[in-house]
């Protein structure tokens, strides 16, 4: 049993280790965009932003449904439960499309990040 | 009704997955079901219960709770599959020498079952929560309840009937091979949740570093895909991974190499007794 303890505490020391790596570091002060998710939509259904920043977009639920904000292009899975606001933090991206989706309502929750 | 089916059949393919390669990871090893069922129950109660508290942990942590939430959860799988690889390191040999002599293993007994309980319930708890928003979604709006139940019970059949085509894929290899199998299977896993829990922190806010995308595949294998979506939960595919999950990736896998050739080193006592056999 002694032995397992001592892998796990292996474990945790390593995890910790990687995890500090990459924590250490300011975070940069990002440019703000607005979203609405009206009658399972996106509002508006595209949005431009910079490449090569890091963004937040603010999406507002006004369903009383939840939603969740899904895109394997900008990496992003969040639920925002119904009448409510989620941050999605975006970027940096290189110029070109990135399309999004409402998981729970994809055939007419669709969107598109356009960054340039 | 298809949305429900499509849906549910996706989060339980995501867990199924893992608990078809834990269930023939634990092949012989006593009382396993009861483990495993533990896990699978506290994993739904524990998806109620996350669902239940959706705004509140979005609120938290400025917006944050979610992403910190859901890297804490693979980030505790991460270490749990470390741990069970460190112990199969010490124990596998002995372990499949005893399975293909007596069909069983006497030593099964000790092995980290709660480790692998702890996973199991993870992984369902993280898919189920968004079944159960999903699902609640649809009764508020007042969809046919019926056609709702109909849907999700097809997607958690097919679910189910892959968690049982990847357990027996598994399990019909030779006795001696297959822990050096799940074993593998087990440290890929691991390293795709490490990458996976990294691009969390990333969309927290809480790390900033290595945000480049390295490539983007996702014109010949995109990760929404089927074949995508299979190998996303099985080796951890990204079809636009960034340096940071390409370092936590390979990071998690090579301090698994690292444990599992310290702890499998033969030590003294051993060698004498198989010397003797």
């Amino acid at each position: 049993m002694e032995v397992e303890t001592g892998n796990m505490m292996h474990a945790v020391v390593l995890a910790i280790a990687l995890a500090a790596l990459g924590v250490a570091s300011v975070p940069a002060r990002a440019q703000e965009f607005n979203l609405v998710i009206r009658n399972h939509k996106f509002e508006p259904e595209e949005i431009r932003v910079p490449a090569g920043k890091r963004v937040s977009i603010y999406v507002s639920n006004e369903d009383a449904t939840p939603e969740e904000f899904d895109s394997a292009a900008l990496k992003v899975e969040k639920i925002i439960p119904g009448k409510s606001k989620g941050l999605v933090r975006i970027g940096p991206l290189d110029p070109g499309r990135y399309e999004f989706m409402g998981e729970f309502h994809a055939d007419t929750a669709k969107g598109v990040v356009v960054a340039e | 009704m298809l949305g429900a089916l499509i849906i549910v059949f996706r989060e339980v393919l995501e867990a199924g997955l893992i608990i078809g390669i834990v269930l023939a990871a634990t092949r012989g090893a006593p009382g396993r079901g009861n483990w495993i069922a533990a896990g699978v129950l506290a994993g739904v109660a524990g998806a109620a219960i996350m669902a239940l508290f959706a705004e509140a942990i979005a609120d938290a942590f400025e917006g944050a709770g979610q992403e910190l939430l859901n890297a804490a959860v693979l980030g505790a799988a991460v270490v749990m599959l470390m741990w069970h690889n460190a112990w199969m390191a010490r124990h596998g040999r002995e372990l499949a020498a005893e399975m293909t002599a007596v069909g069983t293993a006497v030593t099964a007994g000790e092995r980290p079952m709660t480790a692998l309980a702890v996973v199991v319930g993870l992984a369902v708890l993280r898919e189920g929560s968004e079944v159960v928003l999903f699902l609640y979604g649809v009764v508020a709006t007042g969809t046919s309840a019926s056609a709702l139940l109909i849907g999700g019970m097809l997607g958690l059949a097919a679910g189910a009937a892959f968690t049982a085509l990847t357990y027996y894929g598994l399990i019909s290899i030779p006795a001696r091979h297959i822990f050096a199998v799940t074993t593998v299977l087990i440290a890929l896993l691991a390293a795709g949740m490490a990458a996976q829990a990294v691009q969390f922190l990333d969309a927290a806010g809480m790390i900033h570093v290595l945000g480049q995308r390295l490539w983007d595949s996702s014109g010949w294998l995109p990760q929404d895909g089927v074949a995508g979506r299979l190998l996303h939960t099985l080796v951890g595919y990204t079809d636009r991974p960034t340096e940071l999950q390409l370092v936590a990736y390979l990071g998690t896998l090579a301090a698994m190499a690292v444990l599992s050739w310290l702890l499998g080193r033969p030590i003294a006592p051993v060698r004498e007794r198989t010397a003797l056999r």
